[in-house]
């Protein structure tokens, strides 16, 4: 059997590629369209290295097979930055040193996006609760949680 | 090997034509949390996987007779976001919230938690206090199934060859109703439950409770529903006496796994303690509405 042809928009560009059925979104991401941002760490859905939006919903894409992604709007960290203008939440995580060795970042930043996007003011126990799904084995959290903040007040001044 | 086929049928009726045509080798996709981890480590080589997503019936919540119908592939961030069914089922909203994380909650099901069947499943055990009927579609048409009657063992269910879970009415709520799941997990989020407990009771107008039911999960193969805990609790004011007995008849129903989660006593003895506080929980909320 030949492979799916696959029709998708990926940080809204209209993207098309081929895949097998096994192939999740994560192997499409990284090895076909070359978006190697995502990151692959447990490939169980417990880490959120591999985080990503589904028509603005946040998912592992790990676990969505890459035909899933027909038809839907799929949002990677490669689609955070304006150009060549960081987001604020990629700001304040360089400021505070939110970061040691960086496999989990992408997976933080996508999933504190999706966060302010839905809450532009969250507590710090709404924030780690959000963010529990992210695992760090460097910075301990607090960094992290900093530069949450931080961005999140930046985004609300503009 | 063969390749892996992929469905995504539009229908239940088309569903049910592409899991009868690719008879024992297909596998059931709702929100993949379980069969993509499963599809990874190499558990499974499912030849096709049917995706049940685009079928509307399966993505709907509607009300219905005085209830609710939720389609079986429903997300836990979307059900979460449905203020109506909270307001009427917090426990059981609360249950299915329970499962991983935010990422999980995006895609992860009532349908697909169930049909996993871990004696452990979070929203269980709250569909099964709340008297949730699955309606079921297959070969031989569609039948209804009361929720605690799919799982039989670990990884097993009732269904039929060819057959999955299309929704679950969840049925009309009285006034001076409540439920309450309550789970323990030596941490605070992000684990399997060592014990849980959903209760779902209702009052009369002078707070006698007139109608209960409780159920328990990771306490034996499956999520049990207790009757003896729940006729501890009718015809009382669901006072401190009927609590101790509705505890006991908790910890009788038992028959737990001895593993490094807890020991049999252990998971006993908190089953106890956790059936009487969802049983305060849902009373409180009655008492509210």
């Amino acid at each position: 059997m030949a492979k799916h042809h696959v029709t998708t928009t990926v940080n809204g560009d209209p993207v098309e590629f081929l895949c097998s059925t096994e192939d999740t979104l994560l192997d499409v991401l990284r090895n076909t369209l070359n978006l190697t941002g995502s990151k692959e760490g447990c490939s169980t859905g417990d880490c959120g290295a591999c985080s990503v939006t589904v028509d603005g919903r946040l998912m592992c894409s790990c676990l969505m097979l890459g035909i899933e992604a027909e038809g839907h709007d799929i949002g990677t960290i490669e689609g955070v930055a304006d150009g060549d203008k960081l987001h604020p939440l990629q700001k304040h995580f360089l400021e505070e040193a939110a970061l040691q060795c960086g496999i989990c970042t992408p997976g933080f930043i996508v999933a504190a996006k999706a966060l302010l996007e839905r809450n532009p003011d969250p507590s710090e126990t709404e924030m780690r609760y959000w963010l529990a799904g992210n695992l760090c084995r460097c910075t301990g959290y607090d960094k992290i949680i900093t530069a949450v903040t931080n961005a999140a007040a930046e985004l609300r001044e503009k | 090997m063969t390749q892996m086929q992929f469905e995504a049928p539009t229908s239940v009726d088309d569903a049910v034509r592409c899991l009868a045509q690719a008879g024992d080798s297909a596998k059931i996709l709702a929100g993949g949390t379980d069969l993509l981890v499963q599809l990874r480590s190499g558990r499974i080589r499912p030849g096709t996987i049917v995706d049940i997503k685009q079928i509307p019936e399966l993505r709907a919540v509607t009300a219905e007779n005085g209830g609710f119908r939720i389609g079986a592939a429903v997300s836990g961030a979307e059900l979460n976001e449905n203020a109506a069914v909270k307001a009427a089922w917090p426990g059981l909203v609360e249950g299915l919230d329970l499962i991983g994380s935010t990422q999980i909650q995006g895609r992860a099901s009532l349908g697909g938690n169930l049909c996993n069947a871990s004696p452990a499943a979070d929203s269980v055990p709250g569909m099964i206090a709340a008297g949730a009927i699955c309606a079921v579609a297959g070969p031989d048409g569609r039948r209804d199934v009361p929720v605690e009657d799919i799982a039989i063992a670990p990884g097993k269910t009732s269904l039929k060859p060819g057959e999955f879970i299309v929704s679950f009415l969840l049925p009309p709520r009285p006034p001076h109703s409540g439920d309450a799941y309550l789970r323990f997990i030596p941490r605070t989020e992000m684990d399997i439950a060592v014990v849980g407990a959903g209760v779902s009771l209702t009052l009369d107008d002078n707070g006698t409770c007139i109608a209960a039911r409780v159920a328990l999960g990771a306490v034996a193969p499956t999520a049990l529903l207790v009757e003896d805990a729940a006729a501890a609790l009718i015809g009382t004011p669901v006072d401190a006496a009927a609590l101790e007995k509705l505890g006991s008849a908790a910890m009788a129903a038992c028959n737990p796994i001895d593993d490094k989660r807890g020991t049999v006593e252990y998971r006993t003895k908190v089953a106890g303690v956790l059936a009487r506080r969802a049983a305060e929980k849902a009373l409180e909320r009655a008492r509210t509405n």
